[in-house]
This record gives C-alpha cells, structure tokens and sequence, in this order.
C-alpha cells in the first residue's frame, strides 16, 4: 500500500518484533521494561502505553519479559522466524510449526 | 506502535532518550563490602556479607530482580551431596567431581559442603524446592516424606568425569544405590526472591550500572583493592564505590568468536552482557588469572544453531526418548532413570548414529517422543523441568500456545541436521577465570570472586554455595580492616576512559569493532594454533586497540555500555592469547591444539597456568594441578565457625 509520505530511515534491525503487545491489554505499567537484564525496551513516552522495542537485536529470548508480565494477554513472544521450532503429531503424521 | 520505526513514522520523530543525561555526574558511594555483578553467585554474596551485619553495596549491569544467565530460572540444583536423599558422603563426591581435569577443587567442595545449606536457606526466603502440592506424586525420584524431587542426573553415571560411563564405585555408596545429588527445583522463583532478599537485609542495589575499573591503594597495581568504579547505563552517571572488601561475580566473555551480536537465538543460555567484565577489571588490577587458554565450542544457539540446550537429548533432554522420523528409537543416552543420567552420547554413540543415518537405517528428523512417557514423567520433564529451567519456559509456553500437546505430538530435535559447530565458533564464556584461595580470595588484598568469576566455574548452585561463601568471608575480612583512601587520579584516568566514546559522534560503532575483535580471534586462536599464528593474533588485537578503539563512538548511555563491554572483550581475547602462547602443550579437556606442540596432555603439563600483569607488563606463572591440596582437611580448617544454614531474622 502506497504511504502519503515516506520517511528516509537505514534498514530495520533484524529481528526486530521479539514481542507482540496488544495495546487493548497492555497498560503500560513497564514490567517488562523492568526484568529486561539487556536493555530491549524503553518506556513509551506516553503514560499507559506498551514500551517501544529500541533494542530488539540484543534480545537473547530468555522470556522473562512474558513470564513475568502482570497482564496476561498483554504481550505474546514472536520468535524470528529461523528460530520457529516444529512439531509432530505422533498419530497422524502432521507436521506443525510454532 | 511498539517498534521504533513505528513511532518515527506516526510521531515523525524519534523518541527522546527516556532517561535523565547525567553523563559526567559523579556520585560516591561507602561501602564495608561491595558486590560487582548482581547474578546468582553476586545476590547470594550480598545476602551473605549483609548477614553479617556489614552495609553492603551490590552492583548490577541489568536489574537484580532477573539478571545474570541464572536470572529466568533454574531446574537442576547439582552436586548436592548433603541433601538428606543422597547417597554418598559430600567430600567423596567431591574429591570425585574435581578429578575432572582442570577442575576448580575449591569450588566444588565449598559447593558439596554447603549448597544444600543455601538451597534450604532458598527456601526460606521464598524460593520453592519441594513439590509440597502433590503435583508430582508417582515421578520416579519424588521422596514422599521430604517432597524434594531428586533428578535421575549423576544418578549412578556421569559423563561428566571423562571415561566414566560405566558406574562409580565410592566408598560411602558400595551397593551402588541411586547418589541421588541432583534436585529438581522451581528455579523460576529464585531470582526475584533473591533481589526481595538483599532489599530486605537493607543491601543498596545499584541496577543498571556497569562496574568498568578496581581501584587499588595509591592506584598502584597489585595494591589491595579498595573500591570500583561504575557507570549508569541508562542516565550516564559515574559512581566511585569506596569498599573494604569487594566481591567480583560476573561472568566470562561469551561472544569473543562471534561475528553477529545479532539472532542471541533460541536458547543462548547467556545474554550479550555477559562480556568479561570483571575478569579484566581484575586483570587490569594486577590479579592473577589461569585456565584462560581454554575454550569450548559453541554447541547452542546464538542464532546459528537451534536448541533448547547443551543437553543430550536436544528437543526432549531427561527422560525424553528420541525416536527417528519413522518412530525408531535412536541409541542415546536420555539423561533418565533408564540410563542412570548419562549426560552425553560418547563419541562412539554418535559415530553408530551417525553412520545410521548415511546407510538409511535412521531417518532424519529425530524427535523427542514425549507421548510414550508415562503422565508424570512427562509432566515432570516438561512443566518442571523446562517450565523452570533458564530461557526455556517461554519455549514450552510458546509451543503449548500455537497448539503443541506433549502427551500427543513428537518434538522436532536438531542434532545433525543443523550440522555441527565450526571450531572457530568458540567459547571463553565459562572456562578462564580468577585465581582463588580457600577464602575465595583473590590473589589481591580485598578482593574475592565467587560464581563463573572464579576460573573453570560449574553450575547454577555452584555460584550460589560458592558466592554465599565469598561473601561470608568477604565480610569477616571487611571488619577487620578499614577503609583506604582512593586515588583521585586512578578515578579520573578511568573517567576519561569510560566517556571517551560519547565524545565522538562517528568513526566506528561497538558492533563493527565487536566483529573486528572475532575475527582476529576466529583467524588467529581458534582450531589451528602456533606460536607465529597466536603473535599475529596479538598483533591484530593491538591493531584494533591503537586504531579502532580511540574512535569507537557511543550514541548515547546504552550504548557506552557496548562499547565498553566490547573493549572488555578485546583485552580478554588478548589474554587468551597470552595465555595460549604459555602453554607449549596441546590438550583435549582444555579443547586447545598447538600444531607446535602436538603432544596431547603429557605429565609435565598438567598444571595451571597463570598470567597477570605486573607494571603493566604481562607475567606468566604456573600453579599444581591440585595447588588447594587437601579438600576436606582445608575447608574444616578455615570453617570451623561456619553456622550452617541461616538461623538469623
């Protein structure tokens, strides 16, 4: 979909989503931020929204961040898609991806 | 609108730096004891020297309450001989644990003796080590009376020891009933309660403030040391501790051989900050080091490999066989009750499977057959196990949340077709480290080391018995002495250091010098070492220190943080190399061939090698290959007031 305007910015990190917030969920209260031991988030500049991913190339996946979130729902783990782990459903044969 | 480019496209601006700027803002802080690295074995320090009724100041990179690599969790607590279940006598097994060469004897018996005693004392302050719900009742190994699940780990086997799969025989255990030394444990509940712990015994914790130098009497090296400096990595704020005695309980420096920083990857097991920072404060200080010419190979994650970890099983790990794509058990050890927790398939284990799978008897992928287990087998491998392992419960949430049901679907495992770890991917991360004494003093007045600090460092209980320990003797040395006067100009050299790269808005950032420094060390120190090849190394890193580093620039506190932590790592692959360059011997536990040198373990090199600098020149030296003589005779020595577990408010 064409933008009205474009801004000029380098490359995205990569991976650079290792979290999902749901907006609705979140209230911002940077838990997260908190447990974090690399520094992924900061806090949103705007009181009671989800922090914004500033660093999202150090993530080591260790998870605390959703483990320890007050909210359930609030935030989801994406992992980069070179990490998705498979599955098999021992009956059926059926293979499945995270 | 929760990425950064989100917020420049709605915004039109990038957000402002969250935090207050308070780069060359100094603030001091007095201290009986201070605490460098906020982890497992840095918290139990803190708690340990504050028991003693001592101030002490507890400094951390990240925030207590989940830092470190044991931040998110622990399922194994190892070598815990003198848990009421075990089987054999705790100086026994650990005369047994430290027959392994290079082995740190000190540290394991300090672990034998009293890690059950910190594991109690765990307990105490809300950590939860018994299955006290009922939840696993009928799992092998839950003791009904006690409620503590013992782990089939070292069961009767451990690969642990090279050569022993077969069974041990000990002395205190000649019917060979299961050792049972190994607890399952709800380890995601132990660093919260740590951090709730300090902040309780009144210990001032510093989060987000990176230790960068020692500061020693007069600033001279080889002086006691005498305090620390630190700076804020969120504001940019220098802060001079001022201490009697200082515990150092970071970590190695997990990423010199890694090109990307990038992909940390699926189980990494160590974050980023895990970059050697408190070994080259004590280098640089004058504090001897050894084992620093010992690597392993990167075997897990970091982007490039897939795993859950290190473990044998891969996907399934304890107890989880692994069958084939077409339902085939495949040979390995499973680390279960079935195998007496055998950790690693042996080299013949893996040729038989491999040539399995070249001659079609095995088809590719394997898998963990989590459905043939019996119910509470697999509840206990899977919700206990890696539901409270470090980094691997997101994993098991995330796979039960996109529909995966482990009483009905097999587990992908990645062994072989992920192919193996090239040799010039390696690790320093827990294999060099500090020279300690049965104090777990440092070879410096003042200062100690506990945890992955101290070299060829073991396990999660072990930087736990082993910093509680640290600490305690930290403390009594702290009230004997008093405080020393700092060196101004120590602190102001220092100063300059640590802002230099904030000065400069262009030149070269910590990611491109991070993978200038793996590179050198990838060329020069990796699978073929002589002694021209290691000079070259030395040649490149000093290159990169004289060229690179004077116009390393830092956009703002986080990543003055890198930066720093990248330059940590160029002086740490500079003492491996030293260090390589020392030993004229090629050794297998050491994973180190010198082509030069192509004798393999002869006699007269099993020994320490040590290095330090002394007037800023390098010093080499050497210590016996078991220089703590005798383990049970030398910790009765020096703990005869020792109190067991904590009895105090």
């Amino acid at each position: 979909m064409p933008r009205d305007k474009i801004v000029a910015m380098p490359n995205v990190a990569t991976p650079n989503n290792p979290v999902v917030f749901d907006a609705e969920v979140c209230n911002g209260c940077n838990h997260c931020v908190e447990v974090c031991q690399v520094d992924v988030y900061i806090p949103h500049p705007e009181k009671g929204k989800p922090p914004i991913i500033l660093h999202p190339e150090e993530c080591w996946y260790c998870g605390c961040c959703a483990n320890d979130c007050p909210r359930p729902g609030a935030m989801k783990f994406n992992w980069p898609l070179q990490q998705r782990g498979y599955w098999k459903n021992k009956a059926t044969g059926e293979i499945h991806q995270v | 609108m929760t990425t950064w480019h989100d917020y420049l496209i709605e915004k039109g601006h990038a957000p402002d730096w969250p935090y207050p700027v308070r780069f060359d803002r100094e603030q001091e802080i007095d201290a009986d004891v201070l605490v460098i690295g906020g982890g497992i074995a840095g918290c139990w320090a803190a708690i340990s020297a504050a028991r003693q009724g001592l101030k002490v100041a507890l400094v951390e990179k990240g925030d207590t309450i989940r830092s470190g690599s044991g931040g998110p969790g622990c399922d194994h607590w190892c070598n815990a001989p003198a848990n009421p279940l075990s089987n054999v006598d705790p100086d026994e097994w650990a005369e047994h644990m430290a027959d392994r060469p290079y082995a740190n004897g000190i540290g394991i018996q300090i672990q034998c003796r009293e890690d059950w005693d910190t594991l109690l004392e765990m307990e105490q302050i809300g950590g939860k080590i018994r299955d006290t719900g009922g939840e696993y009742t009928g799992a092998q190994g839950r003791d009904e009376k006690t409620k503590l699940m013992i782990s089939p780990r070292y069961t009767t086997v451990h690969s642990y020891v090279p050569g022993a799969i077969g069974p041990t025989t000990f002395k205190s255990n000649p019917d060979h009933k299961l050792n049972n030394v190994v607890i399952r444990v709800w380890g995601t509940t132990f660093k919260p309660a740590l951090k709730r712990e300090c902040k309780r015994l009144g210990v001032t914790i510093f989060d987000r403030v990176m230790g960068t130098s020692l500061l020693t009497e007069n600033g001279v090296q080889g002086a006691r040391v005498i305090g620390a400096t630190g700076f804020n990595n969120r504001t940019g704020e220098f802060v001079v501790f001022k201490s009697k005695a200082t515990v150092l309980s970071t970590a190695g420096a997990g990423s010199i051989w890694l090109l990307s920083t990038e992909l940390g990857g699926y189980s990494n097991m160590h974050s980023r900050t895990m970059s050697g920072d408190g070994t080259v404060m004590a280098w640089k200080a004058g504090a001897a080091l050894t084992t620093m010419e010992r690597t392993g190979i990167i075997g897990i994650a970091t982007g490039l490999k897939h795993k859950w970890y290190s473990g044998a099983g891969d996907a399934s790990y304890e107890n989880v066989p692994i069958v084939d794509a077409n339902g085939k058990r495949v040979p390995y050890p499973i680390q279960g009750w079935e195998d007496a927790g055998a950790m690693a398939p042996t080299p013949q284990a893996m040729e038989a499977v491999r040539k399995g799978i070249l001659s079609g008897e095995y088809a590719l992928p394997f898998y963990g057959d989590f459905p043939s287990m019996p119910d509470v087998e697999r509840r206990a491998t899977w919700k206990l196990m890696l539901g409270e392992e470090s980094t691997t419960k997101v994993i098991m949430d995330t796979f039960n949340a996109a529909g995966y049901d482990e009483s009905r679907d097999l587990l992908q495992s990645y062994r072989f077709i992920e192919g193996a770890s090239l040799p010039q991917w390696r690790d320093a991360g827990s294999h060099g480290g500090i020279v300690v004494d049965w104090d777990l003093k440092t070879t410096l007045d003042g200062l100690y080391a506990a945890g992955t600090q101290m070299f060829s460092p073991e396990d999660h209980s072990y930087c736990a018995a082993t910093g509680r320990y640290a600490g305690r003797k930290a403390a009594a040395y702290a009230s004997q002495v008093s405080q020393a006067k700092i060196s101004r100009e120590q602190v102001e050299r220092e100063k300059a250091r640590v802002y230099a790269p904030i000065k400069r808005s262009a030149g070269i950032e910590w990611k491109e010098l991070h993978a200038g420094i793996a590179r050198a060390m990838q060329y020069y120190a990796s699978e073929f070492k002589t002694e021209s090849l290691l000079n070259m190394g030395l040649g490149a890193l000093r290159k990169i220190e004289e060229e690179s580093v004077p116009r390393l620039f830092a956009l703002d506190p986080h990543k003055l943080m890198r930066s720093l932590e990248d330059v940590s790592m160029l002086t740490y692959a500079q003492i491996i190399i030293h260090a390589s360059l020392e030993r004229k011997a090629s050794s297998v536990p050491l994973n180190f061939q010198r082509i030069d040198y192509p004798a393999l373990d002869p006699p007269e090199w099993k020994k320490f090698i040590t290095v330090k600098l002394e007037n800023d020149r390098v010093k080499t030296g050497e210590l016996p290959a078991r220089y703590w003589g005798n383990m049970k005779g030398e910790y009765d020595a020096r703990n005869r007031d020792y109190t067991g577990v904590y009895r105090g408010k």
